[in-house]
């Protein structure tokens, strides 16, 4: 997962929350708009999966001026 | 002087940037595909504007990564002027040219219209035609232009005098609303600290030439242009109004 960091502006996630109002879903407080990559790992090592991912967060996926990011390994493929 | 023009696929600018080069400059000028990994014979790289391999994953990120932008790193690093114009100032940004990154507009539109800027540095070889404080209209056509970085780092620019153009109003004054984009520090154009690589999120190309009714743009580009033109001769033939020569009209019609 990579979404905005906490102490920045997040326009997306602002409009978002004003039209979840405009459906009728109340007491929403804050919506940040991030993006989720799926990705399939030719092992099942976990400690170098977790390295893998974690590399490729901070050389290509996320921007880290501008955003965070967690990982989160599922065994087998999707849950 | 020989303009290179970087053709990532999906920028869209190139020929406008090439065209004002070769045609109204009348300046060496050549294309460089994003696969090339020289960039030798530049004096000045230019990253034109467009949606680089779509603006895939943030907008340059993929642009960054591309053969042509390791040489055109060591060209920066040997001190070759190297200008990044909207996507092109995107790239730069990604490929760590210069600090900061760039996120969607305030307004989640996509704003294309005439902007003011301030001339904040008058000192380097893309502004020296330009005087400090003067201000310039320039068009932008962006999505993404909301420059963001920590306050830490914006004071960091500021105290390094990286802003080389600031949206203002019509009278040079700050105004939040001809900030077309939220940028912080209203921040529309950065410099590296040696001064060779300049990004800016307005369009020079697009206001070149008297017919399209603006020249405004044609002082930046004329500006590194004659600081990479050293003879005199040169320098004195500037001395006269520029691009208004009957064949850089012949060209625009």
């Amino acid at each position: 997962m990579v979404y905005p960091r906490r102490e920045i502006l997040d326009p997306q996630g602002k409009a978002i929350r004003d039209a979840l109002a405009r459906v009728g879903i109340e007491g929403v407080e804050d919506v940040r708009a991030g993006k989720c990559f799926e990705v399939r790992l030719d092992h099942e090592d976990r400690d170098q999966a977790l390295r893998q991912l974690l590399e490729m967060c901070q050389k290509l996926l996320a921007n880290p001026v501008v955003e965070d990011y967690s990982v989160e390994i599922l065994d087998g493929g999707r849950p | 002087m020989k303009c290179g023009v970087v053709v990532f696929p999906g920028s869209n600018c190139d020929h406008d940037i090439y065209h004002v080069f070769k045609h109204v400059l009348q300046q060496e000028a050549a294309f460089l595909w994003h696969q090339e990994e020289t960039v030798a014979g530049c004096d000045l790289v230019v990253l034109p504007g467009g949606f680089a391999y779509g603006d895939y994953l943030r907008a340059g990120a993929m642009a960054a990564l591309s053969p042509v932008m390791a040489a055109v790193k060591r060209h920066a690093e040997a001190g070759g002027l190297v200008l990044g114009i909207c996507n092109g100032f995107q790239v730069l940004l990604e490929a760590g040219l210069l600090p900061g990154a760039m996120r969607h507009n305030a307004s989640l539109r996509f704003v294309c219209r005439d902007v003011w800027v301030r001339v904040e540095r008058a000192d380097l070889p893309f502004t020296r035609r330009l005087r400090p404080g003067q201000l310039l209209r320039m068009p932008v056509a962006h999505a993404e232009g909301n420059y963001e970085d920590s306050p830490d780092r914006l004071d960091a620019l500021e105290a390094r005098r990286l802003v080389v153009f600031r949206y203002t109003g019509p009278a040079g004054e700050p105004d939040p609303d001809w900030n077309p984009n939220g940028a912080a520090r209203a921040i529309a154009g950065l410099c590296n600290p040696a001064g060779n690589v300049l990004g800016l999120m307005p369009h020079p190309e697009r206001c070149s030439e008297e017919v399209l009714g603006n020249t405004d743009g044609l002082e930046v580009l004329a500006s590194a242009m004659e600081s990479l033109n050293r003879p005199p001769a040169a320098l004195a033939e500037l001395a006269a109004p520029l691009g208004r020569s009957a064949g850089a009209a012949e060209v625009a019609r």
